[in-house]
């Protein structure tokens, strides 16, 4: 277990991690996520003790990484950005060298190493200097140095980069046999990777925690945004009339704009047939154009690229958290800040969100597109 | 630490550097002893590494270059970083694999004296004593190369600085016997230090106000002395420039006198470089 509290990170005067808390539990897949910039490699390099905070406290089972580095560094297997190899040396050379650098009896070493090959398909590779390997089998190499040692933590930066579409399937595959035993940390700015994989997601974005939430959470909240968006040309009171007759759909959103309307509708419970066909006969009965329907899929895509543009957002599971959290009474200021900007915030980054969807257009009529320049 | 040592050791081997190191130490200790022993038919073994002391210069910053710097550049001191040992037990263990390296060397020319002795009157412990004063000056110079390339990630940068570093170390003494003994140029010379080492401080730091202090912490005491116990000050700088002369000790053990206080003076010197390059690697993870 990791216990992430009040992590900063600064060089100079650019603050990298920005009071970062967050816990890890044990037996989860977890998903470090952000743009590129965003701290993710900072804030593991500070969990593995490769770099120094400027304040804050990282707990490795109980173990301070500052004060008893040693200790707790024995729980954690690390896998950099970069494999850190030593490339004059063959794949088992290397490994025997990580296993008795992190104290493994020989005896013990030796299978393991045998164990760790098999797992990360290197046994037949083991003889041959890393500097020949392909980048693919590096990076096996680095995974296969993270899990010697049996650490009941295993933290990989980015272990997917530069792999052909076919290693990445089986490192994932891998990862997730990890995640049977083991705590396993990712990190990636590839969300299909995060999704494929991980359990939990922390979206981490210009140095701050944005979201810490399980993956199916936050694909609920994604899918909130799901739904048929319909332009009438009508006055928002006709529409609504219509939309009140359709029997099993809902409507929310709506707003006029210059005698064209527009809401989302969605299915109500129980509702059978297609959302769309319902509203074309509808609005045909009563003699008003649509000049648009196109679906709105929202996706953790879409979520991502809300928050992370958006750094003042903070999402209700974070807000909540973070109140838990002990804090000091400036601290605690700034909270009654932020919460007051919250519903704001949410509001904008939902636009974003808008913004950015991915859309399927059903039907749309020529005197819409004019509108549209 | 054992592992460390191994790794590294075994790599000066696989990558020629340690059969380059050793060879050129052995072929120059050839040539010397060639010259000095039987063209001119001297039977000391001592003149051999009098001059064979020149080759350190270039062989040991060669050799220490790439200990800390090569890692820093290839990424791998983030494995080092984040094994369970101390960043002591890493810098240790790759100074004792450099110290193995040249006391293989070292031990080759050991063979020099047995040979001599076939030809005339060897004394042993003449020869010995100032091979072992030669291994201590080798092992000292060899922790601050190890400083220098802890400080970069350029093995170039790090093998010019210990180069440079060394030479300058070796004219020290020279250096010491042109400076005047009279207060006024000691303090003039202090002076001098006090301002590279402000300057210095500022271009790492870039922090006026820290090269600024330290400029005052040296002038303080400095004005006190003169102003107040000149007699102290005068010959002060040539003293302190020949205590740092490293070469300059090993010249007693090549007039056969094994000098103790050298000995606990080469072994605090290597503490000392250790010491800092452990606080240099230390240093990088903060900034």
């Amino acid at each position: 277990m990791i216990e992430v509290k009040n992590l900063t990170k600064k060089y100079g005067n650019h603050v990298a991690v920005d009071n970062l808390s967050f816990t890890i539990e044990t037996g989860k897949i977890y998903g470090l996520l952000g743009p590129n910039g965003a701290g993710k490699s900072t804030t593991m390099n500070i969990v593995t003790g490769c770099l120094a905070a400027t304040s804050g406290t990282v707990l490795v089972d109980g173990h301070d990484i500052f004060e008893e580095p040693i200790e707790a560094k024995k729980h954690i297997g690390y896998l950099p950005e970069l494999p850190p190899l030593y490339t004059e040396m063959t794949p088992y050379e290397y490994l025997q060298f990580v296993s008795e650098a992190k104290g493994v009896p020989y005896e013990e070493a030796v299978k393991e190493i045998k164990n760790v090959m098999e797992l990360t398909g290197l046994t037949e590779r083991r003889d041959r200097l890393i500097k020949n390997l392909s980048k693919g089998f590096r990076q096996r190499v680095g995974i296969a140095q993270a899990m010697i040692g049996n650490p009941d933590i295993i933290i990989l930066d980015e272990p997917t980069v530069g792999l052909d579409p076919k290693q990445i399937i089986e490192i994932r595959e891998l990862i997730k046999a990890l995640g049977e035993k083991k705590t396993v940390i990712i990190s990636s700015h590839i969300l299909a990777e995060i999704s494929a994989v991980c359990d939990h997601v922390i979206i981490i974005s210009k140095g701050h925690l944005v979201a810490d939430d399980s993956l199916e959470s936050l694909e609920k909240k994604a899918s909130r945004n799901n739904g048929l968006t319909v332009r009438v040309k009508a006055g928002i009171s006709a529409a609504e009339a219509v939309f009140k007759k359709i029997q099993g759909v809902e409507y929310r959103d709506i707003e006029e704009n210059n005698g064209v309307t527009t809401a989302i509708v969605t299915a109500a419970e129980g509702f059978e047939g297609t959302v769309s066909d319902a509203v074309f006969f509808a609005f045909a009965e009563a003699k008003l154009p649509i000049c648009e329907m196109f679906y709105r899929e929202s996706s953790l895509e879409s979520i991502f690229l809300a928050i992370t543009d958006n750094p003042d957002f903070i999402p209700d599971a974070v807000a909540s958290k973070a109140g838990n959290a002990e804090q000091s009474d400036d601290a605690a200021e700034d909270e009654a800040e932020d919460e007051e900007n919250k519903t704001e915030e949410a509001s904008k980054a939902e636009e974003i969100a808008k913004e950015d969807d991915d859309y399927v257009p059903l039907f749309s009529s020529n005197d819409d597109e004019e509108d549209k320049k | 630490m054992g592992a460390i040592f191994k790794r590294e050791f075994r790599s000066y081997f696989t990558n020629m550097t340690g059969y380059i190191i050793i060879g050129v130490m052995f072929v120059f200790c050839g040539i010397f002893s060639t010259f000095i022993n039987l063209l001119q038919g001297y039977a000391s073994f001592e003149y051999i590494l009098n001059n064979q002391m020149l080759i350190l210069i270039v062989v040991i910053p060669i050799l220490a270059m790439r200990s800390l710097a090569e890692d820093r550049r290839t990424k791998t001191d983030q494995l080092l970083y984040s094994l369970p040992m101390s960043t002591a037990s890493v810098v240790v263990g790759k100074y004792l694999a450099m110290l193995a390296v040249y006391f293989l060397s070292v031990l080759g020319m050991a063979v020099v004296p047995v040979i001599l002795s076939g030809f005339g009157d060897v004394s042993f412990t003449a020869a010995y004593s100032s091979l072992f004063g030669f291994f201590l000056l080798g092992a000292a110079l060899l922790a601050i190369c190890m400083f220098f390339s802890s400080m970069t990630e350029s093995q170039i940068v790090a093998a010019v600085l210990g180069v440079g570093g060394a030479f300058v170390l070796y004219l020290l003494g020279s250096i010491a016997s042109i400076i005047p003994d009279t207060a006024a140029a000691s303090f003039a010379c202090f002076v001098i230090v006090a301002l590279i080492i402000a300057i210095s401080l500022y271009v790492v730091t870039k922090n006026y106000i820290v090269a600024v202090s330290a400029l005052i912490i040296c002038l303080i005491p400095l004005v006190l002395l003169l102003v107040l116990a000149s007699d102290t000050l005068a010959g002060l700088f040539p003293d302190v420039i020949k205590y740092l002369a490293i070469f300059d000790r090993f010249e007693k053990f090549t007039g056969g006198i094994f000098d103790l206080t050298a000995v606990i003076y080469y072994l605090s010197v290597i503490a000392f470089f250790v010491f800092v390059s452990v606080q240099t690697m230390e240093k990088r993870r903060w900034s």
